[in-house]
């Protein structure tokens, strides 16, 4: 009887010790979504780190992009939520992240790689670090090349405007057959670029908005005719209602689109998706008549206000902006790199398709050409009720439910009606 | 006493046989137990009268936490301002919200409004509600009666029509817009016979179309079945003496089998009226409530409202969310009412 109990009683003592790193794992759970392999290779790196601190554990929660959209926001506002989580709305949500400062080992060096973008997850003013921009975007067109090849059609040169692209576009489609001259993502960021080479301003200096201007309604009316005359279709802009997204890589990939209008942020996919099927390149943003600009983006990595484990969430955060961690990141899935030293000394991608390598190339480039008003976008709280509000109303006028006067007034209305009761 | 009766008397009656079955069942009596004596006190000091209150307690529990509650905090937030969530944070505006909803030049015309999207909802439901109710309950009904006849295989062909109904909405609206995309099946099939397709989901007229056929197909095989067991209930005694008398089958439709039928059919219409207030999941991924705003529903309207957008509003969105329920009240009360009109008559 005694023996049996001593039995029991080691082994209880032994469970316990083996359990005991378990019970002493620190838990850390990021919540993530991707564009293309970014949730592979991430997994891949924090394998890695979990072996190096094996006092954390790393929960990764791969979501859809709807569920960082709609989700997170729920979770954050009820105080609740991922310990670290990858974002596009760096600014809206600013009130939820964590600030990591007083927990980094070198906050210098987070000024010095991702200081230009802070502000664009920090409030006006504030020097707290929240996380940092695991990729740069920019928005811009890709083309089928095979198309243009086919139809004997020459690529418009960098500088070209939209009035010069339009003819070739629709030249292109007629030629080949294919249904879809020009596709353009059904985002009201996606819009802003080419609106701001129209001179469009967006805001002005005091952060006020300026919608609409001469610069939104050149655009807009661009937007009207192309879909009235079949340069864009009709099912993508006029196909949903409010601000729901429709982008067109789909179409893109199966050779229905001549130009798709998107970003950065689609090469790895297209290398995967399309592969050596065409070739797809990216090709600098159209002019307008006072700029040939896209839009400055990007997705960042944020520690929340309300993690239990600040400490454990900084090493995390400090690992994975290390610079050759975010280098092999930025290598392997195809980003522009939001990190300064590496911008500099640039980043050997991995991967053999030479239409990477072109996409990689341009966009790197229309960095260089974006505007000031493309980036400060990127910084200001309501741009989501701007960039809503244009999509609502030009979907209305693309389906002919309200004339442009009216959707531009209307614009007006919402950005103003929304911005008092986000500002409540 | 049978050497088998003996036998089969001493198994059950035998020592380990009936330790074996107290102890299976030791547990279920000490619950049993545990349970009968406070219940035992409660009948004895309240009467048996009151036991009916609480046995009904934990559903009114459940009933009051997870509908009464969330109903009450829905008004509450349909008062107030701001896209915080939790009601301490947020400002008290009064009517504001109604008065946003209400603000409109001319009701007629949703585009005059102040909330266009809200009032769009407004007529595309009542579109919906208008057309598609009909047309499900008609659908419904003829198949019924095709069902209700004697023919082979007739379970399988009851099966294949209610196998909609068991598919999820969101299935069913990703089926159908595969179907009527530019490059979908109906193209082809069109093409095919020499015909032009057409983007039909890109079209407002027949965006709206779709989305009420659609609908109608995923609910029909709910509603035969209810109009099924309606017809099921009717004497066949009424049909053999009208076929005595020499009746067509027509008029033994018409005079016996509608009027019949018709308590079901109220039924039918009003839980068919309920659903199309609350049109929401199908339509929105078969049409994403397109073209522009001509198949965006109310319940779109209050989701992307309160939901959807990156800074919400919950104010707004519950405002709209409580006309909506006085709507739909409406029609609860109206098919209690039927239902209690019913009960008497059989009674009587």
């Amino acid at each position: 009887m005694a023996h049996r109990h001593l039995k029991f009683a080691l082994t209880l003592l032994a469970g316990t010790l083996l359990a005991s790193p378990a019970l002493a794992q620190t838990e850390i759970r990021i919540m993530w979504y991707s564009d293309g392999n970014e949730g592979e290779v991430v997994a891949d790196l924090l394998e890695r780190f979990e072996a190096e601190h094996p006092e954390i554990d790393i929960v990764l929660d791969e979501v859809a992009y709807q569920t960082i959209q709609e989700n997170l926001p729920v979770q954050l506002e009820s105080g609740r939520g991922p310990d670290i989580a990858r974002v596009t709305n760096l600014q809206t949500l600013n009130e939820h992240w964590l600030d990591l400062r007083p927990y980094l080992d070198d906050p210098a060096y987070w000024e010095e790689n991702f200081g230009s973008f802070l502000d664009w997850m920090r409030p006006a003013g504030s020097d707290a670090i929240p996380g940092f921009v695991t990729q740069l975007t920019v928005t811009g067109p890709f083309i089928n090349a095979t198309l243009f090849q086919q139809a004997g059609v020459e690529v418009p040169e960098q500088g070209a405007t939209w009035e010069e692209w339009i003819p070739a576009l629709r030249q292109v489609a007629e030629a080949t057959g294919v249904p879809i001259p020009l596709a353009m993502d059904r985002s009201g960021h996606r819009f802003s670029g080419p609106a701001i080479s129209y001179g469009a301003q967006l805001i002005d200096d005091e952060g006020n908005p300026v919608v609409p201007d001469d610069g939104i309604r050149a655009m807009a009316e661009n937007i009207v005719n192309w879909h009235q005359d079949g340069t864009m279709a009709q099912e993508l802009w006029g196909g949903v209602s409010g601000t729901t997204y429709v982008g067109a890589n789909q179409e893109f990939a199966n050779a229905e689109v001549v130009m798709y209008f998107s970003g950065s942020w689609q090469i790895a996919q297209f290398a995967n998706q399309i592969g050596d099927a065409f070739d797809w390149w990216a090709v600098p943003n159209p002019c307008g008549t006072a700029a040939c600009t896209g839009m400055a983006g990007g997705a960042g990595l944020v520690g929340i206000a309300y993690t239990e484990h600040p400490e454990e969430v900084a090493t995390v955060m400090e690992y994975l902006a290390s610079e050759p961690v975010i280098r092999e990141f930025t290598a392997r899935t195809l980003f522009l790199p939001a990190h300064a030293g590496l911008a500099a000394s640039g980043v050997d991608y991995v991967s053999d398709d030479p239409n990477v390598a072109r996409a990689l190339d341009v966009f790197l480039a229309e960095v260089g050409r974006l505007e000031p008003k493309a980036i400060a976008m990127q910084a200001y709280r309501f741009n989501s009720i701007l960039y809503g509000a244009i999509i609502t109303r030009l979907g209305q006028v693309v389906a002919g439910e309200l004339t442009l006067d009216d959707a531009l007034a209307r614009m007006e209305v919402d950005i103003a009606d929304q911005i008092a009761e986000a500002s409540r | 006493m049978t050497e088998d009766t003996q036998r089969t008397t001493s198994a059950t009656t035998s020592t380990p046989w009936v330790g074996l079955k107290a102890a299976a069942f030791w547990p279920l009596r000490l619950v049993m137990d545990l349970v009968d004596r406070p219940l035992a006190w409660l009948q004895a000091t309240f009467g048996q009268r009151a036991m009916v209150v609480f046995f009904l307690l934990p559903n009114l529990a459940i009933f009051g936490i997870f509908v009464m509650l969330p109903l009450v905090i829905n008004v509450i937030y349909s008062f107030t301002g701001g896209s915080a969530l939790f009601l301490d944070e947020r400002v008290g505006v009064g009517f504001e919200q109604y008065q946003t909803l209400f603000d409109c030049r001319d009701f007629t015309d949703p585009f005059s409004c102040r909330q266009d999207a809200f009032w769009a909802g407004v007529y595309n439901t009542l579109t919906f509600m208008l057309l598609q109710v009909p047309a499900v309950a008609l659908t419904a009904l003829i198949t019924a009666l095709v069902l209700n006849r004697e023919m082979r295989g007739r379970g399988f062909w009851r099966a294949i029509f209610f196998f909609p109904v068991l598919l999820s909405p969101v299935v069913v609206g990703l089926i159908w817009k595969w179907i009527l995309e530019r490059n979908g099946l109906l193209n082809a099939l069109l093409n095919g016979l020499g015909l032009e397709g057409t983007v039909w989901l890109g079209d407002s007229f027949w965006a709206m179309f779709w989305a009420i056929f659609v609908s109608t197909w995923a609910h029909m095989g709910f509603y035969t079945l209810i109009l099924l067991a309606g017809l099921q209930s009717i004497p066949r005694d009424l049909y053999e003496a009208a076929a005595m008398d020499g009746t067509s089958r027509p008029r033994a439709l018409l005079r016996i089998t509608l009027p019949l039928l018709w308590p079901t059919m109220l039924v039918v219409l009003i839980l068919a009226l309920i659903r199309a207030v609350q049109i929401f999941d199908e339509v929105y991924v078969l049409t994403g409530g397109g073209p522009g705003t001509s198949t965006q529903m109310l319940v779109q309207y209050i989701y992307q409202t309160g939901f959807a957008a990156l800074l919400r509003n919950l104010g707004l969105a519950a405002a709209a969310s409580i006309l909506m329920g006085l709507v739909l009240m409406v029609l609860t009360l109206l098919q209690l009412g039927i239902a209690a009109r019913r009960s008497r008559e059989v009674a009587g």
